[in-house]
């Protein structure tokens, strides 16, 4: 359906991610490295409160790691006895902490614009993961004649262009735990790959299960087909012809 | 075997010995594809409801819910907001079926379909607002709000619909209980629309009388109807497997929730009702718009009365065949005009151009064409 935009946009352009294929799975391995980009780099400013720490399990991270990292950060949970709240280290049902207490904090850390919650992201903007790449590699000077408030960025991908998030991906800044380079490109496209699997967990177990379907039903159809033929032969065969009464 | 010929196996017997038509095409499978729709809708939308929780709190992070941690809820919701795609396609596919073959000469079988037509479009509607996404939202608002065209007690009767001065908890919770009913009402109308259609049977592509060549339902039109429930279920696994049809199925403004403070840029419903929608917004006033939008459906009502051709079915019509894509085409091109921007030229241009024909091909058209066609059929070399 031809669907005409706001013009003051730039069109991602479609990559070739490696998951699109009919027979594609997610990287996995990718995954796992975007998850360490989120948490050392989106987590400051954007929730994820739709994941758990039991959601990486089997997916990017074993059992012991999920743990692990769950343990790592501290929960607020509670009453107890004395009817007071306290902090707790993570469990595995524990979701993702949320950087900012509500959406009034995070606002007012971030200069009046809201880090929108990063669960459903793949799908809430056109373009799912090719924006999002395009977006985080997009960061560029403004062109001539645009001038960009103070504590804005610019960036063509954004509609409007001005863009509240400085460009937060360097070369190098941090260190993959499996020795990818840790280029723009390469984090950009990790976070994208993990923050498609976080909108949709379910992308693996689809595939296989639609791919069987469609050989179950692809051979069903067939023989269907050719019972439907074969039963309408006859019909389809008949010959009718007139014959005037003998005299 | 009288035993399924009388008694409560009688009306099994619709799909064993049912004299039907030899010579119907597959135009015709799709009145069992619906059945199997809305069946499928049905199934789903009752486990759905078994998980979905209706307070504007609760119902966007339920979906959340049912997709993340329900076991296999995913497929669920899958089918369930895939199916309704499906759904229109088929009953559009159905619709067209009709005007072509002329199967309004079945008057009380057409007019109980416009019905379920009018009650799917409202059950589709109400529960595109269950989500709880930002188009939920503002879709219910906009489309709720053009209730209040109606002089004098328009403002009233929004609000008794909100159930309060703006849409919110009250609707939500009454429109999931709507959305719970409607589909069985729909079953009940579904039974009306085959009863009445067995009174006569099932028209055919040459649109004469029938009765010298009728075949038995089972097992000629049995396994053709599962042959195309294989092909429906085989698309539905397509949709899936290539995720690109689903991204232009799906809006990205739903996956946000609902917030009342923050405007789409662009507010339009799914793809099933841009037609409507734009005869709506082609008409420059709005109680004219909301008029024109009942009556772009409300039209087919007249069919019966409007055609007056002697010969049923376009088949042996060159004349109105051409027309008939047209108005096709129209249906596609007043799709596309209300997913494009409001009030922006040509866009406004060339909807009221293909609202004019739309109405054009409906009040004109189909009399003039049939009134042409008795010429021809009436005619002796004498003139």
């Amino acid at each position: 359906m031809l669907r005409v935009e706001a013009d003051d946009q730039l069109h991602p352009p479609h990559y070739p991610w490696s998951h699109d294929g009919i027979l594609s799975s997610l990287d996995h391995a990718s995954i796992r490295r975007g998850y360490q980009v989120y948490k050392e780099v989106c987590s400051a400013c954007h929730s994820l409160d739709q994941i758990a720490f039991r959601n990486l399990v089997g997916v990017s991270h074993t059992e012991e790691e999920a743990k692990a990292l769950a343990e790592s950060v501290n929960i607020e949970d509670g009453p107890n006895e004395d009817g007071e709240m306290f902090l707790r280290p993570g469990k595995l049902s524990d979701y993702f902490p949320p950087p900012y207490k509500n959406d009034e904090e995070a606002r007012a850390a971030n200069n009046g614009a809201l880090p929108p919650d990063l669960s459903l992201m793949n799908k809430a903007r056109h373009g799912g993961e090719d924006y999002m790449f395009s977006l985080l590699t997009g960061y560029c000077d403004p062109p001539a004649g645009i001038t960009v408030r103070e504590g804005l960025s610019y960036n063509p991908y954004f509609t409007g262009g001005a863009i509240g998030m400085p460009q937060q991906l360097f070369d190098d800044m941090l260190e993959y735990e499996d020795g990818t380079p840790a280029t723009v490109s390469q984090l950009a496209k990790d976070v994208s790959v993990f923050l498609k699997w976080c909108t949709e967990p379910y992308y693996d177990d689809k595939k296989r299960m639609f791919m069987k379907a469609f050989l179950i039903i692809s051979f069903l159809t067939g023989i269907s087909w050719y019972y439907k033929r074969h039963k309408w032969s006859v019909l389809k065969t008949r010959k009718l012809a007139y014959k005037p009464p003998v005299k | 075997m009288r035993l399924r010929k009388t008694g409560l196996l009688a009306p099994v017997n619709d799909i064993i010995d049912l004299p039907t038509p030899s010579n119907i095409s597959y135009w015709w499978n799709f009145g069992s594809l619906l059945g199997l729709c809305l069946g499928i809708q049905i199934l789903t939308g009752v486990l759905l409801a078994m998980h979905y929780r209706s307070d504007v709190s609760l119902a966007f992070s339920s979906v959340a819910h049912i997709v993340r941690d329900v076991n296999y809820g995913w497929i669920l919701r899958y089918v369930h907001a895939n199916g309704a795609s499906l759904f229109f396609i088929c009953v559009y596919c159905h619709i067209g079926r009709g005007l072509y073959y002329g199967s309004y000469s079945r008057v009380l079988t057409w007019i109980v379909g416009v019905l379920i037509y009018f009650i799917m479009m409202l059950t589709a509607f109400i529960g595109y607002v269950l989500p709880w996404g930002q188009m939920s939202f503002w879709g219910a608002t906009v489309i709720t709000n053009l209730v209040s065209a109606i002089p004098s007690v328009g403002g009233s009767i929004v609000e008794w619909i909100w159930g309060g001065f703006s849409v919110s908890n009250c609707t939500l919770n009454r429109f999931f209980s709507l959305h719970y009913l409607l589909p069985f009402v729909l079953v009940g109308l579904v039974l009306a629309h085959l009863l009445t259609l067995h009174e006569k049977g099932a028209n055919n592509p040459l649109g004469v009388v029938s009765l010298s060549d009728r075949s038995t339902f089972h097992v000629y039109f049995t396994i053709k109807d599962i042959l195309g429930f294989l092909i429906l279920l085989g698309v539905f696994v397509i949709i899936g497997i290539e995720p690109r049809i689903e991204t232009l199925l799906q809006d990205p403004e739903n996956f946000i929730q609902a917030n009342p403070l923050v405007t789409p840029v662009h507010i339009q419903p799914e793809w099933y009702f841009l037609f409507a929608y734009a005869i709506l917004r082609s008409i420059p006033n709005k109680l004219g718009g909301v008029l024109a939008l009942f009556a772009s459906i409300l039209v087919l009502l007249l069919m019966p009365i409007l055609d007056r051709s002697k010969i049923r079915s376009l088949t042996f019509n060159p004349v109105a065949k051409f027309f008939f894509w047209f108005i096709v085409g129209d249906f596609f091109i007043l799709t596309w005009i209300g997913s494009a921007p409001a009030g922006t030229e040509p866009y406004v241009l060339i909807g009221r151009i293909a609202t004019i024909f739309y109405f054009g091909y409906f009040l004109v058209l189909v009399p003039l064409l049939g009134y042409l066609s008795n010429l021809f059929y009436e005619y002796n070399g004498t003139t």
